[in-house]
């Protein structure tokens, strides 16, 4: 047994303390032979801190496309020459999706828009679209809504937002090589007052955007001392008219070492799945990756692209004897 | 708004417009690449349609406009002002 997994079983599993990044860096470098421990130490972390329970999410964008921002990996930014074109959901279609989100077992549903950060008419939307959901179904909102000020945050509070998603994306060391518009320093600043708002915080990020190993140990550090409520993990699916359209996706092993690194990392976060893990894991690694630390999910479609049917999902989370969250758990 | 009755893919049947001609008439075979854009006639965009088992369509098959695409949960709805919408 690599001496690290011993040190993680002592420190992570029996005493919920997370590796830091040195501690990940070593996770992440362990050889394919010793990944299976890796997986199972990491499923134990997240049954022993966090339960059996699996959250269930959808997600919807408000607002797709047109985005001022660069980021390198989005197909929603109109400074690339993707072919994604800007278009608003109204509001009976958002409820409609939250119903349908809804009617899939899922305790969440994650509003977002591609902005660097909401205007008035984007504020007077999620207005009345968070107050049409919760009139009619019976589901979490969370938003997505990039950068915010101090009056926003309140504004959000008061419509009923329970959670905010607002992702790194990356370490620090490697964020100018993905975004040049804005910088970590002002994601983190809205991070800050989400958290002081009593909102949970969400925040995760993209394996595979260029980054070393050493990043990647170094963002699962940065992650753990932000301590969010939520760290959703995507993985980069190249899309076409972006700087990052001809990355290769991540190795289907990485990205279970990585899931397991992360868990040792944040023993006690929700751990979610997310973007491009039909490409990076297939059917088989997305079961490993939930019995190897995720203990929540993204299902149906993505904000642009399309993920595997819910069904297919719950199906997969009943085989392996994982409950679904349910609403009341999560109030 | 002219709506078509077919969702459109690499390598699917040609769409109608819906109430134009008889149904078991040949309508027109699509000549551009719902993915990429790229004429059809360019090669079998084997990769594209291989990419759309997991993204809507972007471009129109009929006239290459790019297409006003919402996705949604459980599925996506992508509208040509020129050919109307289509759902999957």
């Amino acid at each position: 047994m690599p001496e690290i997994l011993d040190q993680a079983r002592t420190q992570v599993l029996e005493n919920g303390v997370g590796l830091d990044e040195a501690g990940v860096l070593a996770v992440l470098n362990l050889p394919d032979e010793h990944l299976p421990a890796a997986l199972q130490l990491a499923h134990e972390v997240r049954m022993r801190w966090c339960g059996p329970e699996v959250e269930v999410e959808g997600i919807v964008s408000l607002k797709t496309g047109g985005c001022p921002e660069d980021c390198h990996f989005c197909s929603q930014s109109g400074l690339f020459t993707s072919p994604v074109r800007s278009v608003w959901l109204d509001i009976p279609a958002l409820v409609e999706a939250a119903k349908q989100t809804a009617a899939t077992g899922a305790t969440e549903f994650c509003i977002v828009a591609a902005v660097r950060g909401p205007d008035a008419r984007l504020m007077k939307q999620m207005r009345e679209g968070v107050a049409a959901i919760r009139a009619e179904v019976d589901i979490q909102v969370a938003a997505s809504l990039g950068m915010l000020t101090q009056e926003q945050v309140d504004e959000l509070v008061e419509m009923g937002v329970h959670r905010y998603n607002h992702n790194l994306e990356t370490c620090r060391s490697y964020f100018p090589n993905v975004v040049t518009t804005h910088s970590f320093e002002e994601r983190w600043e809205t991070l800050k007052m989400v958290r002081e708002s009593g909102m949970e915080v969400c925040c995760g990020g993209i394996l595979g955007l260029g980054e070393t190993v050493e990043q990647r140990a170094e963002f699962a550090a940065q992650l753990a001392e932000l301590d969010p409520h939520e760290v959703p993990l995507n993985f980069l699916n190249p899309r076409p008219g972006t700087p990052l359209a001809d990355r290769p996706v991540v190795e289907g092993k990485d990205a279970l070492r990585a899931i397991a690194a992360f868990r040792l990392a944040m023993p006690r976060t929700i751990l979610r799945y997310a973007g491009g893990r039909e490409l990076t894991l297939g059917d088989l690694g997305t079961r490993d990756g939930l019995l190897g630390g995720i203990n929540a999910v993204i299902v149906g479609n993505y904000l642009t692209t399309l993920g595997r049917p819910a069904t297919a999902d719950l199906q997969l989370l009943d085989d392996l004897k994982m409950p679904v969250k349910a609403l009341s758990a999560t109030l | 708004m002219t709506e078509l009755v077919e969702p459109v893919g690499p390598g699917a049947g040609p769409l109608r417009p819906r109430g134009a001609g008889d149904p078991g008439e040949p309508a027109a075979a699509p000549r551009w690449c719902d993915r990429c854009g790229e004429s059809v006639a360019a090669g079998p965009h084997e990769a594209c349609a291989a990419a759309r088992a997991l993204e809507p369509p972007r471009w129109c098959a009929h006239c290459r406009r790019r297409m006003k695409v919402q996705v949604v949960p459980t599925g996506w709805s992508a509208v040509c002002v020129e050919h109307g919408e289509i759902r999957g």
